[in-house]
């Protein structure tokens, strides 16, 4: 079976973005980026299912600019079989990512979509869902387990209280949580190599997709900062500080 | 404007982020309509009925409803959304999973985890783990918008009843099953309602102090009991108590947080606390920029006395 797994570049996890002075967007320049981690996640269980044997073959794609390729060879030397790069400079949203997504799934027929369920820059969660429904294939959101037989794909689900599991007919997408897996660090030969290796890449402009943003953004802002605390230096002074906002009473 | 909320519920017991949404609803519009899309579900849709605002109850009942299968929702949601100028779902497993599917049906975007209603058509969502906060303009035809419910007040219940409309419930999909669940039973109150939150990190150490040291403190407090990724990786608590961008999103009256460093991503969930505790042997530990009380010490020694000195 063919696995196709999407990854997107974004500002790594660790780091604070600023907020430009005007409002009108974030500054990320000069800010390490990396694979999102849920999609690196997503790409670990794809590797695994190719490792098993379970899948063929496993490819990666990503949306955006030339950049997104140091990405991609990212998830090449972590154990993908081949990489696709959809160019483009516009600004994707989820809904276009998803359009374009599509237009590579019906062009390589994976009978699985693994991806990150959401990416932390967005933090949107919706172009797994998205992918899915524009296929008319099933879906399973927040995958902590995966398991897949020849025609179906099992899947525990984290919910709201609790884990539930689905089964899913293939072809299908799902999304991956973070205890779905640990993902591997890729070896140095493998990024070595993974250096010289092809990406093909097909321009966004001439898949026939509408890729203008839906969604225009009036301004961004800083969250208010929380009024500076004080530090107590007891736990009696602490319980009674607590007791007065649980309307204890002063005294106990 | 003509809004539908869509109701969470478990087919018995509508869940109550649905009347914080539709508290959102009622800054569109006057009255807002609720789609309850369940198996026997007919004591939810009653509930719904009774929730201030509420225009219509339309309910799709159908034996394929009965597990949520967002396959099979997002057909009802999809067919009946054009005739709304909005489609409002709480930003929750539940809503997080089928919002988007409906958006691709009716390949309109989606405005994911409102905070703030600024017109029709603008709304304020945070990115970036919280850091950064977007106001959006939505020109879509029908605006899908997942609701975060920790902003928006619940609307009560009333005594006017509103009118329940079955409807003919849509195609059962047949691509996806449900084989089960786990849902742990928990007597303590629901993560995302309750009114005190106690949480524990890495700190605590293993899974029995986090139980030994927590719980009681909990108990007393009638709080809910919460938790970091890593005390979750580490198997000190189920994955339903974390806490964060990628977890819950609380904001209750008081956040004990013990033995949690504050992370970005910890924080994202527990920012719009009214009054953050902190207890963390570290002085430097990130926690402190965001707590309003913090006391710098081992958890060991005092979650105990703590909890005596409250709970005597
Ligand atoms: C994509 C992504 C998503 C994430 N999503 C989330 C999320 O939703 N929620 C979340 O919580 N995390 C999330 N994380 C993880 C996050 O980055 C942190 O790793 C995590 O929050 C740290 O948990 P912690 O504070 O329990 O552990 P640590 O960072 O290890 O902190 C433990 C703290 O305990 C203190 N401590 C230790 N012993 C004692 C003692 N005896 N007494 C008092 N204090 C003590 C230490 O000083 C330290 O500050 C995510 C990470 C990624 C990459």
């Amino acid at each position: 079976m063919k696995l196709l797994v999407p990854i997107k570049w974004v500002v790594d996890y660790q780091l604070r973005v600023r907020v430009r002075e005007d409002g009108s967007g974030v500054d990320a320049s000069g800010l390490k980026m990396s694979m999102n981690p849920f999609d690196e996640i997503a790409l670990e269980e794809a590797v695994r299912l190719r490792e098993s044997g379970i899948a063929r073959e496993l490819v990666v794609v990503s949306c955006g600019t030339a950049a997104s390729q140091e990405t991609l060879r990212t998830a090449l030397a972590m154990g993908a079989d081949r990489a696709v790069l959809i160019e483009t400079d516009v600004l994707l949203q989820p809904l276009a990512v998803a359009k374009l997504l599509k237009t590579l799934a019906q062009r390589e027929l994976p009978q699985l979509v693994i991806m990150g369920k959401q990416a932390i820059d967005d933090d949107a969660n919706q172009t797994a869902q998205m992918l899915a429904a524009m296929l008319g294939w099933p879906q399973a959101t927040f995958a902590s387990k995966l398991q897949v037989t020849g025609t179906t794909a099992i899947v525990s689900r984290e919910i709201d209280g609790g884990l539930e599991t689905l089964e899913l007919s293939l072809p299908a997408v799902v999304s991956a949580d973070l205890r779905l897996n640990t993902p591997r660090y890729a070896s140095l030969p493998n990024v070595m190599k993974a250096r010289r290796a092809p990406i093909e890449c097909l321009p966004a402009a001439g898949l026939g997709v509408d890729l203008q943003p839906r969604l225009t953004t009036v301004r961004v802002s800083a969250p208010q900062p929380r009024p500076a605390g004080v530090r107590v230096d007891s736990v009696e002074a602490l319980a009674a500080r607590l007791r007065e906002a649980l309307g204890m009473g002063g005294e106990a | 404007m003509n809004v539908l909320v869509i109701a969470e519920h478990d087919n018995v017991v509508l869940n109550p982020q649905t009347a914080s949404v539709l508290g959102a609803a009622l800054q569109l519009a006057e009255q807002a309509d609720v789609l309850v899309i369940g198996y026997q579900c007919e004591a939810v849709a009653e509930a719904a009925a009774r929730l201030q605002g509420v225009a219509r109850v339309r309910k799709a009942d159908a034996p394929h409803y009965a597990h949520f299968l967002a396959e099979n929702l997002a057909m009802v949601v999809a067919q009946m959304a054009g005739s709304y100028s909005h489609v409002l779902l709480p930003a929750t497993a539940f809503g997080k999973n089928l919002g988007p599917r409906v958006a691709a049906m009716l390949d309109v975007a989606q405005v994911s985890d409102i905070i703030e209603i600024l017109a029709a058509d603008t709304f304020v969502h945070p990115i970036y783990a919280g850091n950064v906060l977007e106001t959006v303009r939505c020109s879509e035809p029908v605006k899908l918008v997942t609701v975060r419910s920790s902003a928006f007040a619940m609307v009560p219940a009333c005594d006017a009843v509103a009118p329940i409309l079955a409807l003919a419930p849509g195609p059962d999909m047949g691509v996806s099953r449900f084989i089960g669940n786990e849902l742990p039973h928990s007597t303590r109150p629901d993560l995302a309602a309750a009114k005190v939150v106690v949480a524990g990190g890495r700190g605590l150490g293993s899974h029995e102090a986090y139980h030994r040291l927590l719980d009681p403190l909990a108990d007393c407090l009638g709080a809910a009991l919460g938790a970091t990724r890593a005390a979750v990786d580490a198997n000190y608590a189920p994955n339903d108590y974390q806490v964060g961008q990628t977890g819950k999103v609380v904001a209750p009256e008081i956040y004990i947080a013990a033995g949690i460093s504050g992370a970005i991503q910890h924080v994202a969930g527990m920012r719009d606390s009214k009054l953050i505790v902190a207890i963390n042997k570290d002085p430097e530990a990130p926690i402190f920029e965001v707590a309003d009380l913090g006391l710098v010490g081992d958890l060991h020694e005092i979650l105990p006395q703590l909890t005596a000195a409250l709970c005597r």
